[in-house]
């Protein structure tokens, strides 16, 4: 039978999505992993690029530090996490090795966008808001962070793509995620296999995708949308140019 | 009441912005600030909300030396209004109009009710604007929101920044206008920045010439300024408009009126002619038995005789109307308008429809001496 046939009977077999290593435990544990490591850059991300961009300082460090880390390999990381006598002796010691590589993927986009977009705030808003008595943390919380979150939201969205499909190396250490399948099916030439793996990563992280893009279209604030418009495109413009 | 106190500025151990700056605002007085572009008024203006620090001197609001006290509770009492409006683009008009009560932490039915009253006071319905956002409000509207939001908190004091700069000329006028109409009934200590000579003398109660370095050239009303420019700086600054100009803050006042000889309508122009050549002149006014001005008569030029049916002609058959008219609370330069606009050789003053007399280029011209005390003289 042709391949896609054969793929497709490979996704419609009950069998392989049972288990403990059937594709629905595989979907869930790349959630996981991947919820965890953009959790997690969120917070640092966005904490530490508000800050800056709040305070205005940094900005050479941080914008060449994060284009920098991008280009640390995943794998490699990975491998080199994993491989270290702290990490190997926890129990989850492979789901933390690469939660922290898919933390260190995730958090320069996202913190090069927090910070672009709080210092992008228009400054006669911002020095309107520091003359009518706002306290450095009222402006942050009430003015710059509003302003800058379709910014942040991008960042938060490129990141989460490129975690949710690059979490697949983390088979390659033992999480069984997706890319349990598509290294199974690599080693014991079941295309098949490799490809149903790999399609449904790549469903999922149009699906991750689509759902980011609605939520950051909900919580831009109403009165913005057409600064919001440019600065995702500003947004996503930096991601490309300096893409792996 | 806001005291500048040997306020210097400067930068590093480079220029000064602003050098050895005294001054005085009273309370309830709208003081602007004019000079050329980059002269340190905003610089002198942003002092007052602690947005710049001076390097030497004290500034002084009601009497207590605003470095010490907390900046963040000085600026919630102090009304600061820019040229880009600086409105929050994420929130609702309403929700800007807000800030400062909020910040101030007033209940919400409190927040609520000035909101209204704000957009009110500045002209926009608030049904209509209230849930607007900034993006969707034209230049004009955005400014008027800025300056709600910066009276809500109810400051005492009110700093401008060329508010009205980047709009344009009709709107910023109305503005203007506007704005001197809620400052007659606020009576807030106001410090107003502009470079435009003709917003100052439209503004100010006092106006301060401050050239470049904050150097105060002179601090006087407007007539004073453009009669007596104190320097040459402030002379040259007005420039060679300031004459005409000082017609513009000259206001008509009833000594300066020429009062010619009245008839009655139904008077014949014989008798006409009769007033008129009693008085030394060439018309009369045509007043009612109300008082009110009908019109006028050049008696000299009408023929006199029996008309068609056999009687004396009338004055009213003749008589002309007077179409060039301004309110007693003009200044001379709307009279001169009128006068020039109507092609006329005078202009009647009236109180409401009371006809008082009449102002013509001489008396006009006698007027605007007496407004700085220029030497009668006699035409």
């Amino acid at each position: 039978m042709s391949f896609l046939s054969q793929v497709a009977q490979f996704l419609t077999t009950g069998s392989h999505w049972t288990g403990t290593d059937g594709f629905l435990a595989q979907l869930g544990r790349q959630i996981e992993l991947s919820a965890v490591a953009v959790v997690a850059a969120v917070v640092a991300g966005v904490g530490i690029g508000a800050l800056l961009g709040h305070t205005g300082r940094g900005s050479f460090l941080i914008l060449n530090g994060a284009n920098a880390a991008r280009a640390v390999p995943s794998f490699a990381l990975v491998v080199l996490i994993a491989i270290q006598p702290g990490i190997l002796g926890l129990q989850q010691g492979a789901f933390v090795a690469a939660a922290i590589t898919m933390f260190a993927l995730a958090v320069p986009p996202i913190l090069t966008n927090a910070y672009v977009g709080i210092r992008d705030v228009d400054p006669s808003v911002r020095s309107a808001a520091v003359a009518m008595g706002m306290k450095p943390g009222q402006l942050l919380r009430q003015v710059e962070l509003p302003l800058a979150l379709p910014l942040i939201m991008a960042g938060v969205r490129t990141a989460s793509v490129e975690v949710v499909a690059t979490a697949t190396l983390a088979a390659y250490i033992g999480v069984a995620d997706l890319g349990f399948d598509i290294f199974a099916g690599l080693d014991t030439r079941n295309n098949a296999e490799t490809f149903s793996a790999a399609f449904l990563v790549a469903i999922l992280a149009l699906l991750v995708d689509l759902l980011l893009a609605t939520a950051a279209r909900a919580l831009t604030p109403a009165g913005t949308r057409e600064a919001t418009r440019a600065a995702r495109q500003r947004g996503t413009g930096l991601m490309w140019r300096h893409a792996r | 009441m806001i005291q500048f106190e040997a306020v210097s500025k400067q930068y590093g151990t480079g220029p000064y912005a602003v050098e050895n700056f005294n001054l005085e605002v009273a309370d309830g007085e709208l003081c602007v600030l004019v000079g050329p572009s980059g002269g340190g008024k905003t610089t002198i203006l942003r002092m007052v909300n602690r947005m710049e620090q001076p390097t030497a001197g004290r500034v002084l609001v009601d009497g207590h030396d605003i470095a010490k006290v907390d900046p963040v509770e000085l600026r919630r009492r102090t009304g600061y209004v820019i040229q880009q409006a600086g409105l929050f683009p994420h929130l609702k008009v309403a929700d800007n109009v807000a800030s400062v009560p909020r910040l101030l932490g007033w209940d919400r039915d409190r927040v609520q009710d000035r909101v209204t009253e704000m957009l009110e006071l500045v002209g926009l319905d608030p049904g209509l604007y209230a849930g607007r956002y900034p993006n969707e409000l034209s230049g004009g509207q955005a400014q008027r929101v800025g300056v709600a939001r910066a009276l809500a908190g109810d400051p005492p004091v009110l700093l401008m920044d060329e508010p009205f700069g980047a709009v344009d000329p009709i709107a910023r006028s109305r503005l203007q206008q506007e704005f001197l109409a809620l400052q007659e009934r606020l009576h807030k200590t106001v410090m107003f920045v502009t470079h435009d000579v003709d917003e100052a003398v439209t503004m100010g109660d006092r106006i301060a010439v401050v050239s470049q370095g904050g150097v105060l050239q002179q601090y006087a009303t407007p007539a004073e300024v453009l009669g007596q420019p104190a320097t040459p700086f402030v002379a040259d600054f007005i420039g060679a408009d300031r004459g005409l100009r000082r017609l513009a803050v000259t206001p008509i006042e009833v000594a300066d009126l020429y009062t010619p000889p009245v008839v009655r309508p139904n008077a014949t122009i014989a008798e006409a002619r009769a007033a008129v050549a009693a008085d030394g002149t060439h018309w009369a006014a045509v007043l009612g038995d109300d008082g009110r001005l009908l019109g006028w008569v050049e008696p000299g030029r009408l023929a006199d005789g029996p008309d068609a049916t056999g009687n004396s002609s009338t004055v009213a058959k003749y008589m002309r109307p007077f179409v060039a008219r301004v309110s007693l609370d003009a200044s001379l330069k709307t009279a001169f308008a009128e006068m020039l606009q109507n092609d006329a050789a005078w202009v009647a003053v009236l109180d409401n429809d009371h006809y008082l007399g009449v102002l013509t280029p001489d008396n006009l011209w006698a007027a605007l001496r007496r407004s700085v005390g220029g030497e009668p003289v006699t035409v």
